[in-house]
């Protein structure tokens, strides 16, 4: 990979300084970005690592939720939330193996949106709100296509607060060869209604069921969605799932997951 | 009650103490002081005209000492083909130049185009951003069949993109098309034997050093056989004599048949090395062996069986393009046909056999021996046709087969594809699988599934396996171009203690003890007193390495022929120091003794006798216990087997789960039941990974889409169970000392059928009787293609 | 170039590395202890596994600054004291859960960490948590096996010798 300088600052605002300067980038777990990197499709001047913010680590109940420091490690997530939101520490456990899980973060997971990560479900699932160090960004605004996001330059992900619904599942089909979301299904049954998040189908990313949400906040069984039909066209096509497979599974998993929320 | 030590012990393995402990030593572990890095960049482009390439602002980056092209290998030869094989006309097939580095074409994406040479391997890929090529895109051919009918020309020199089309046993085609007239049932099955790629976990290394005082050569390489590689690049494309080259292949970590070839970067860092006067290394990153080591499979098949009115094969019949890739690999052109073709009888008594291959030469990375090589291509289709027969049919798969096997009293058993199988029982084995899988519940076990609304499917295949390739004059008339025999030098030291070089490699298979086994069983000393050293052409006699399944019975043979030689001169010395006939002398349990009397020598008094010879016949005997054998098979060895899988299908999501997979292997003797389980093991997770996940995928325009392990599906802990497995229907081979068959390939043989046929089985118990066949992997996708597409 | 330095096997060590030196690397080249292997690019394979202030990480995805001051353990701090294989190694030899070794050094770290997190997995539980290390070799059998007996489990009606 390319040569950069490497910093790692110990608080929010020497992050945001230190990724003010030219070509300079956040690195927060870096078990995306660094395989990248050895391919030479990533080339910052400075990698400033968000690993070492105190303030950023955590996982605790707060006003709105489940508050989730962005640098929060997968394992840590996943044996921290348990006892509050079981099906997002379900869904932390299941992301990579044991040895990612212990690197990677939440905030890294949701900059970086790929199509197929477990995260972006839980997110928009929860209409959880993005916290950053300027600003707080709803869940259905910070999602913008795969590998798109509502974040500026230099803006970073200092945590994210989950409302905690009375219900939830997280049901993933794995690609084979990566383990990630060959499709993912996240359902959470709040007193408000339900919602249905979709991820690794779709060209355009992480999405919303919502004839799904309709359907399941009339009546929430897995036989609610037996009935809708789930549109082919802008699901992802690769060597792993043909579009109508990917359809299939969204159907398929979205209804275990409704069974698995009970 | 199992053995403690010697044959058929499972002895525990002692190389497994460094590997524990990472003490390993691996060719990337290597560093010698003043080496340089090199950095190849490849073609990313899969057929094109080079027109420039500009290595000066390269060369002036920070480090770099130089900038390779092929203009720094003219006068070097091309990577040499180890095997000829003529066509239907009786013409040789067609053998392209393959170059170290490309010359005025690319013809697959990670063709070497230019090496950098730097002070660290960071320097050495930073400048290589700064050469300049300059590329005129060509476009490419990736089907076989286009490629034969007038695609573009991979290689413009030789005219066609056929490189041979080869007929076996062509005497027999009319007879074979004959029968097919007359026969009461066919059955045709169109297949593809997806392309795989080996990806032992260690990638390839390759690290040169020079001397420039004595002209001597050291290549330090991952490979399965280093005497072949020095043979390769040292006479035919570097023109080193073997005296001045020596190569060294350490600890290796895997091979699967992809370091069994001579690759460019070998004779790369090896002339660098010289032209620079430092040691240069290069070491393979995986995305890198993605796109350089040579792969396996990748067949189009067509076969029809052939039966009577009471289900007896009359005749098979098969035709089958076989991608070579973009130039010939070291072994490339014998897989299709040789280790394919002789296969196609299998473990039935069918008396006529016909297969035409044509190996076609396309803008992809080249292909060659993978686990099994040719002989799981053999195994798939007729395994898979012979089930899909008794489905058409409305008999048992597990009758149909029983009916058509070779009788064990059939043995020795000519096929009417070559080759003489010595021993086998057929019937023994899948008795044995029936019987471990619990075939009986089966039933039972398939309704409970269904209450789960799972379809649980049962297949079964039988394989046979050609190992051990020879004898060597037999190979030579083939069109080998090598021998297929095996060496040992057996050192007996003064003090008792033995060291045995072998010219096997051991790459996992465990032959350092293994073999030691064997020597310590032969003469009735500690097996501690024994140590095995391969790898290293400057210590051991001319070998042919490790690769289809021949170490055994090739190597090992050598090895006992060898110490059979020492054991002969101990009895002579023993004779003259007990004054007794050579013919009374008796070996056990590391003592000799005279028959009928109760004189004896221990081991050390006799070998202390050879090297301190004051006691001793100088006059008829020269002092010393060392000989060196080279044994050369006079047939191969036929380890075969019954397979059995049992999966459940998820029919929402075409998710196949393996519930339980059973192997009934004869190998004729065991040395050591432990390793011989692992071995099969292992071959049966890599069978699966082909069966279910593997797929090697380039699209139209040569671009490789399965490039990493991100989509390149490996078999992982929780995609397999715990195997059942079973090697006590042994019929020990009859014509090698040890009467062992090859183990090392099985496994990866006999499972994709097997996998295949259980899934079709499923799927047709649960209703779903318009899906005949899936081609592999039968990946939760195209499953439920299957079923709802 | 910055000076890093970490405690690796108990022994406090340090090294000059530039912002992209990888732990990995760092290990096998400016240490010198070649045990930690690399078999892939992508963080997939797990031959570089190590610990890292106690907990399992990929040396291949992680830069050396990133974890400078850290506490690591790698497969030649494994074996007990006087040098005699621990209870894991031990394992993997008696249960023949190696075949070449590229893989092994992953997979013992990786086993390690799983026992220390659950004593006495499943089945199922150690083949879920081996997933992120790829043995090419021994099918898994008898990597599932060693283990299932390291963690004080009868394996003796596990198939197979």
């Amino acid at each position: 990979m390319h040569n950069f300088d490497f910093v790692k600052p110990s608080t929010i605002a020497e992050a945001v300084a230190a990724l003010s300067h030219e070509g300079a980038q956040a690195l927060s777990g870096g078990q995306t970005l660094i395989p990248t990197m050895k391919q030479r499709l990533a080339a910052p001047a400075t990698l400033v690592s968000l690993t070492g913010i105190a303030e950023m680590q955590g996982v605790c109940l707060g006003d709105g939720g489940l508050h989730i420091g962005a640098a929060t490690p997968h394992a840590t997530v996943a044996r921290e939330a348990k006892a509050h939101y079981p099906a997002l520490a379900k869904l932390a456990g299941g992301i990579g193996d044991p040895a990612v899980r212990n690197k990677g973060t939440v905030g890294g997971s949701l900059a970086n949106n790929d199509p197929a990560a477990c995260y972006p479900s839980a997110v928009l699932a929860s209409g959880a709100t993005i916290v950053t160090n300027t600003r707080t960004i709803a869940a259905d605004d910070y999602f913008q296509g795969m590998f798109t996001t509502a974040l500026h330059d230099g803006e970073i992900i200092t945590s994210v607060v989950f409302p905690i619904p009375e219900k939830a599942a997280y049901v993933k089909f794995d690609q084979p060869a990566s383990r990630f979301a060959l499709t993912g299904v996240f359902v959470a049954k709040y007193a408000g209604g339900v919602r249905v998040a979709v991820t690794g189908a779709s060209q355009d990313g992480v999405f919303r069921w919502h004839e799904a949400e309709a359907a399941l906040s009339a009546n929430f069984s897995p036989a609610a969605v037996s009935g809708l039909a789930m549109e082919s066209r802008h699901m992802i096509a690769d060597l792993h799932g043909t579009p109508a497979y990917r359809a299939n599974l969204v159907k398929v998993l979205t209804s275990r997951a409704v069974a698995a929320a009970g | 009650m199992p053995k403690d030590g010697g044959i058929g012990a499972s002895t525990k393995r002692r190389e497994d103490v460094r590997f524990l402990t990472g003490k390993g030593r691996y060719t990337d572990d290597i560093n010698i002081r003043g080496q340089l890095y090199a950095h190849f960049i490849r073609s990313q482009v899969a057929h094109g005209t080079i027109r420039k390439i500009d290595t000066r602002d390269a060369e002036a980056m920070p480090g770099v000492v130089k900038v390779f092209t092929s203009a720094d290998f003219t006068g070097v030869g091309g990577i040499p083909t180890g095997w000829q094989v003529t066509s239907r006309d009786g013409q040789p097939m067609l053998e392209p130049k393959h170059p170290v580095l490309a010359e005025g074409k690319v013809r697959h994406v990670g063709d070497p185009i230019a090496v950098v040479v730097a002070e660290t391997l960071d320097q050495a890929r930073d400048a290589a951003e700064a050469v300049e090529i300059d590329i005129d895109e060509l476009p490419a051919v990736v089907d076989m069949k286009a490629a034969v009918k007038g695609g573009p020309l991979v290689h413009d020199e030789i005219g066609s993109n056929l490189c041979y089309d080869w007929g076996f046993v062509e005497e027999n085609k009319a007879a074979v098309d004959e029968a097919f007239k007359k026969a009461a049932h066919v059955t045709t099955l169109d297949l593809v034997n997806n392309r795989l790629i080996a990806n032992p976990m260690e990638p390839r290394v390759a690290v040169g050093d020079y001397e420039d005082h004595s002209g001597q050569h050291t290549l330090y390489t991952t490979s399965q056989n280093p005497h072949v590689i020095r043979l390769l690049m040292g006479a035919f494309v570097l023109a080193i004599p073997e005296h001045k080259l020596r190569v060294v292949a350490p600890d290796v970590g895997g091979g699967f048949g992809s370091k069994i070839y001579h690759y460019a970067e070998e004779a790369f860092v090896t002339k660098a090395a010289q032209i620079l006067k430092r040691p240069v290394k290069w070491t393979s990153s995986r995305s890198e062996a993605f796109i350089s080591d040579a792969q396996g499979r990748d067949h189009l098949t067509r076969i029809q069986l052939a039966l009577d009115a009471d289900h007896n094969f009359t005749a098979l019949r098969c035709e089958t393009y076989a991608n070579m890739g973009a130039y010939l690999s070291t072994f490339a052109p014998c897989i299709p046909t040789w280790l394919h073709g002789t296969l196609l009888a299998g473990n039935y008594k069918t008396p006529l056999v016909y297969t035409n291959v044509k190996a076609v030469f396309t803008n992809t990375v080249p292909v060659d021996a993978y686990r099994g090589a040719g002989r799981p291509e053999a195994t798939f289709q007729l395994e898979r046709v012979i089930d899909m027969a008794a489905r058409e049919l409305g008999v048992s798969p597990v009758e149909l087969r029983r009916k058509n096997f070779i009788q064990p009293d059939q043995f020795p058993y000519q096929t009417p594809v070559a080759v003489v199988y010595d021993t086998g029982n057929y019937q023994a084995t899948l008795d044995k699988l029936l019987d471990l899988s619990d075939h009986a519940g089966f039933e039972a076990r398939a309704a409970e599934s269904k209450a789960r609304g799972k379809l649980r499917g049962f297949g079964l295949a039988h394989y046979i396996e050609a190992c051990g390739i020879a004898p060597s004059n037999l190979v030579g008339q083939l069109g080998a171009r090598a021998g297929l025999y095996e060496s040992a030098t057996v050192r007996v030291n003064a003090t008792g203690s033995i060291t045995v070089f072998t010219g096997s490699h051991s790459h996992g298979q465990g032959h350092e003890t293994t073999f030691a086994q064997v020597i310590s069983e032969m003469i009735g000393i500690d097996a501690s007193q024994v140590d095995i050293v391969h790898g290293d052409t400057s210590n051991s006699p001319m070998g042919m390495g490790t690769y289809g399944s021949r170490s055994l019975a090739v190597g090992g043979s050598a090895m006992v022929k060898a110490t059979n030689k020492i054991i002969n001169k101990a009895k002579k010395i023993a004779a003259h120091l007990m004054e007794a006939s050579e013919a009374d002398i008796e070996l056990k349990g590391g003592k000799f003794t005279v028959a009928g009397t109760d004189k004896e020598k221990s081991w050390v008094d006799i070998t202390l006798a050879a090297y301190v010879p004051h006691n001793y016949p100088l006059e008829s005997m020269e002092p010393g216990l060392e000989e060196t054998a080279f044994y050369d098979p006079s047939n191969f060895t036929y380890p075969a087997g019954a397979y059995g899988c049992e999966v459940e299908v998820d029919p929402d999501t075409g998710k196949v789960t393996i519930l339980s997979f059973t192997a009934a292997d004869d190998f004729g003797n065991v040395v050591n039941p432990m390793i011989v389980a692992g071995q099969v093991h292992g071959g049966l997770a890599q069978g699966i990974g082909q069966a279910m996940l593997e797929n090697c995928v380039f699209d139209e325009n040569g671009q490789l889409l399965s490039g990493s392990f991100m989509d390149y599906a490996m078999p992982r802990a929780d995609d397999v169970p715990f195997y059942s497995v079973d090697h006590s229907c042994a019929t020990p081979c009859t014509h090698n000392p040890l009467g062992v068959k090859g183990c090392g390939e099985a496994g990866a043989i006999g499972s994709p059928p097997a996998v295949v046929n259980a899934v079709l089985d499923a799927l047709h118990r649960g209703g779903f009787t318009h899906v005949t066949h899936i081609d592999m992997p039968v990946s939760p996708s195209r499953v439920w293609q299957a079923m709802h597409g | 170039m910055t000076k890093v330095s970490m405690t690796v096997n108990g022994r406090t060590v340090s090294g000059e590395a530039e912002g992209r030196t990888l732990l990995s690397s760092f290990l096998r080249e400016g240490l010198g202890m070649t045990g930690t292997h690399i078999g892939c690019d992508t963080s997939q394979c797990g031959a570089c596994v190590v610990h890292v202030n106690g907990q399992a990480v990929k040396s291949c995805t992680v830069f050396v600054q990133d974890v400078a001051g850290s506490d690591v353990r790698t497969i030649e701090g494994m074996a007990n004291a006087d040098g005699s294989l621990s209870v894991i190694q031990q394992a993997f030899q008696d249960h023949h859960g190696l075949q070449c070794g590229f893989c092994t050094p992953g997979m013992v770290m990786s086993a390690a960490a799983l026992l220390k997190e659950n004593p006495t997995p499943t089945e199922s539980e150690v083949r879920h948590y081996l997933e992120g290390n790829i043995c090419r070799c021994t099918g898994y059998h008898n990597i599932v096996k060693a283990v299932l007996a390291a963690s004080g489990q009868d394996v003796s009606k596990i198939a197979a010798e």
